[in-house]
C-alpha cells in the first residue's frame, strides 16, 4: 500500500523496463477508497431506508459488501486486474480485523460501563459484613484478598511442577515415559474445570471430612487446570532455545544442570514468564471449582488452610444471582478482575523485557 | 598448556549406524592438524569424540581409545565435563550467548560454572582472552554491549576468546570460517597461527587453501558411499599431503577430481 500512496494520482503512461515489465500505470488517487466508502454507506442507508430495515449493523454490513464490490470493480477498470486483487484482499483483511475487534471492544465497553456504576475506592476496600437487602454499600476487599491468595497458592503448586516437567520433557525425556507424559498433559488440558473442583473436594474430604472448606482446596483445583498450561507453554519456550547455545555451554565444561539453569532457562525466561502469566490469567477467573471447594464468605479470611474464602468470580456469580443492586456489584467485581489481570500482565511484560535477550542494536 | 592425543581404532556409532570406522592417528601438541574430506565422511563426528561432545547426541557412542597425554578420555573414572574443560571447541556458526555482554561471554566458562572470580582477575581474563583472539582493540570500548551486536567474524573471534578463556590444552574447530566473509576468514587464520604456540589445534575445513595455509599436519577422511562408514585414509605433514600423497584418492580429492 505504501507504493500505492507514493504514486502520484496523475495518470502516467506505462513505462517499461528493458524486459518489457510494466513498472507503473494509472493508479487510483488516495481519496478514491474513502469516497467509495462514503458512497457505499450512503447507498446502503438509502436502500435500507426504502426497505424500512435501517439499523447500525445492517447498514454497516451492506456498506461493507458494496464497498468491497465497488473498490474492486473501480480498481479493475482503472488499475488493472493485479491491483484489483490487491484492493480486494486488503479490504477483506481489514474487514476481518474489524469484525474480530467487535466482540473484544464491546465486551470491554460493557464491563467498564456497567462496572463503573459501583466501582470506587470504597468498593475495593470494604467487605460485605453487615450488608443486607438493597443496601448499596459493601465491596470486594475480601474477594480480592481471596482471589489473590488462592491464585498465588495455585501458582506456587503449578509453576515448579510445570517447569520441572517441561525441563524433563525437553532436556531429558526420551522414549515411552516422555510420550506418556506428553499424552497425559494433553488429556489434562481438556479437563473441565468443574471436574477439577469435584476432584479437589473429594480429595480433601478423604482426609478432613465433608465439612472441611479451605482456600487450599480451591488452589489445588486451580493448579490441576494450570499445570498443563504451564507445562505446554514452558515446553514450547525451551524448544525455541537454539541447540547451539546448549552445545556452546557444554563445550566450555559446564555440567548439564548448570547449562539448563544458566543458559537454557536464562535465555527462555522472558517467554516463560509470559507463559506463566497466561496460565494465571486462565485460572484467575475460574468460578465452578471455587464455588464447590471454597464457597463464599462475607469477610476477609487470610488463612488458606481454614474456612471459606471469598473470590471475585464466585462473588460476581453470587451477587448476580441475588439480583437488584447485586447485579451492579457483579459487574464491578468483573471489572476489578479484569483490572487485576491487566496489572499482572503489565508486571509480566515488564519482567520479560528486563530479561529478554539484548537485541543486536 | 598443550597436550597430545593418540587415537587408536576409534569407531563412532549413532545408534546402530557406524559413522566413523577404525581411526588411528596422533595429534601432536602445539601443531595444527587439519581434517579434510568430502561432506558426510565423519569429520565433525570424529572431532566431537575428542572432547566427548558426541555424548550430547542421544544414541551416539564410541569404541576404541583416545589417550590425552596417556590418560584415556573414555576411561571409567573420567568425567566428560572435565574433558571438555581441557579440550575446548569452536563451532561452525558463531554462537555467543545472547543474554550476555561481550565481557560476560568471555567469562562464560567461569560464570556458568558458578566459580567466584575477583573483579580485577575477571578484567584481566577478559583482556587477555580478547587479545589472544585479536579482538581486544575492536571491542575494548564496548565490553558491556551484547555479544550479538558484533559482526559475524567478530562473533566467531569472541567464541574463540570464550574457548581460550578457560585455558584448555586443546582447541577443536569445526569449520570455523565457513559462515564468514574472506576478510574475517583471514583474521581467523592469522589467529590460528598465533594460537598454535600455546594450544594443540584440530580444525575441520572444506577449504583446501585454508588447510594448506594454517595446518602442519593434514588428515584426509573419505567415505565409500552413503550409509558406509567414514574412514581415515591417511595423515601426514601438510606439505606431503598436498604434494605427494601416498594414496591416489587423496590426490583426487585435493585436486578436485572427487568429493
Ligand atoms: N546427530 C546425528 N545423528 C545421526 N547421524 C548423524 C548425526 N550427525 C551426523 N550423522 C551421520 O554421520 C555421518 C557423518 O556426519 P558428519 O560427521 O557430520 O560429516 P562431516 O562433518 O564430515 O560432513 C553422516 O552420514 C551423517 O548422516
Ligand atoms: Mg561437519
Amino acid at each position: 500500500m505504501s507504493l500505492a500512496t507514493a504514486t502520484p494520482p496523475v495518470p502516467t503512461r506505462p513505462r517499461s523496463l528493458g524486459r518489457g515489465v510494466q513498472t507503473s500505470r494509472r493508479r487510483l488517487p488516495r481519496w478514491a477508497p474513502w469516497s467509495i466508502l462514503g458512497s457505499a454507506i450512503l447507498l446502503s442507508l438509502a436502500v435500507l431506508t426504502l426497505a424500512d430495515a435501517t439499523s447500525v449493523p445492517s447498514v454497516l454490513a451492506l456498506a461493507a459488501v458494496v464497498y468491497a464490490g465497488g473498490i474492486t470493480v473501480t480498481a479493475l477498470v482503472v488499475e488493472g486486474p493485479r491491483w484489483a486483487k490487491d484492493r480486494l484482499a486488503t479490504t477483506v483483511v481489514i474487514g476481518a480485523f474489524l469484525v474480530a475487534l467487535i466482540p473484544l471492544v464491546s465486551l470491554l465497553w460493557i464491563v467498564v460501563a456497567r462496572g463503573l456504576r459501583l466501582f470506587s475506592w470504597d468498593f475495593l476496600t470494604t467487605d460485605m459484613v453487615g450488608v443486607f437487602g438493597s443496601m448499596t454499600t459493601g465491596g470486594v476487599q475480601h474477594a480480592i484478598v481471596g482471589t489473590l491468595l488462592i491464585t498465588a497458592a495455585a501458582a506456587v503448586i503449578s509453576v515448579p511442577i510445570g517447569l520441572l516437567t517441561a525441563i524433563y520433557l525437553v532436556e531429558y525425556g526420551r522414549g515411552p515415559l516422555a510420550r506418556a507424559i506428553t499424552f497425559l498433559v494433553d488429556v489434562m488440558t481438556g479437563i473441565p474445570s468443574i471436574v477439577a473442583g469435584l476432584f479437589a473436594f473429594a480429595l480433601f474430604t478423604l482426609f478432613f471430612g465433608p465439612a472441611y472448606r479451605a482456600g487450599i482446596m480451591g488452589a489445588v483445583a486451580l493448579s490441576l487446570l494450570m499445570t498443563p498450561v504451564v507445562i505446554r507453554s514452558v515446553e514450547e519456550m525451551l524448544r525455541l532455545v537454539p541447540n547451539e547455545l546448549r552445545e556452546a555451554s557444554l563445550a566450555l565444561g559446564v555440567p548439564k544442570w548448570l547449562t539448563i539453569l544458566k543458559v537454557v532457562l536464562r535465555t527462555a525466561v522472558a517467554g516463560i514468564v509470559t507463559g506463566i502469566m497466561l496460565a494465571v490469567a486462565r485460572v484467575i477467573g475460574e468460578t465452578a471449582p471455587l464455588l464447590i471447594a471454597v464457597g463464599m464468605m462475607t469477610k476477609t479470611n487470610t488463612n488458606l488452610f481454614e474456612g471459606r474464602m471469598a473470590t471475585l468470580p464466585v462473588f460476581a456469580y453470587n451477587e448476580y444471582s441475588k439480583g437488584g443492586v447485586g447485579i451492579d456489584r457483579a459487574w464491578a467485581a468483573a471489572l476489578t478482575l479484569i483490572v487485576i489481570v491487566m496489572l499482572l500482565n503489565l508486571i509480566a511484560r515488564f519482567v520479560s523485557s528486563k530479561f529478554a535477550p539484548k537485541a543486536a542494536r | 598448556m598443550s597436550k597430545r592425543i593418540d587415537v587408536t581404532d576409534l569407531n563412532v556409532y549413532y545408534g546402530d549406524f557406524l559413522a566413523v570406522e577404525g581411526v588411528t592417528m596422533a595429534i601432536e601438541p602445539r601443531q595444527v592438524t587439519a581434517l579434510i574430506g568430502p561432506s558426510g565422511c565423519g569429520k565433525s563426528t570424529f572431532l566431537r569424540t575428542l572432547n566427548r561432545m558426541h555424548e550430547v547426541i542421544p544414541g551416539a557412542r564410541v569404541s576404541g581409545k583416545a589417550l590425552m597425554d596417556g590418560v584415556d578420555l573414555y576411561g571409567a573414572g573420567v568425567d566428560p565435563v572435565a574433558v571438555r574443560r581441557q579440550v575446548g571447541m569452536v563451532f561452525q556458526r558463531p554462537n555467543p550467548f545472547p543474554t550476555m555482554s561481550i565481557a560476560d561471554n568471555v567469562l562464560a566458562g567461569v560464570k556458568l560454572n558458578n566459580r567466584r572470580i575477583s573483579k580485577s582477575d575477571a578484567a584481566s581474563v577478559v583482556e587477555q582472552s580478547l587479545r589472544g583472539a585479536n579482538l581486544w582493540n575492536e571491542v575494548k570500548d564496548r565490553l558491556d554491549r551484547p555479544g550479538s551486536s558484533l559482526s559475524g567474524g567478530q562473533q566467531q573471534r569472541l567464541c574463540i576468546a570464550r574457548a581460550i578463556a578457560v585455558q584448555p590444552e586443546v582447541l577443536l574447530m569445526d569449520e570455523p570460517c565457513s559462515a564468514l566473509d574472506p576478510i574475517s576468514t583471514l583474521a581467523i587464520e592469522d589467529l590460528i597461527n598465533e594460537l598454535k604456540e600455546q594450544f594443540t589445534i584440530v580444525i575441520v575445513t572444506h577449504n583446501m587453501q585454508q588447510a594448506a595455509r594454517v595446518s602442519d599436519r593434514t588428515a584426509f577422511f573419505n567415505i565409500a558411499g552413503t550409509g558406509k562408514p567414514g574412514k581415515l585414509i591417511e595423515i601426514d605433514d601438510t606439505g606431503t599431503i598436498f604434494s605427494t600423497p601416498s594414496v591416489p584418492a587423496t590426490e583426487d580429492y585435493i585436486s578436485g577430481r572427487s568429493g
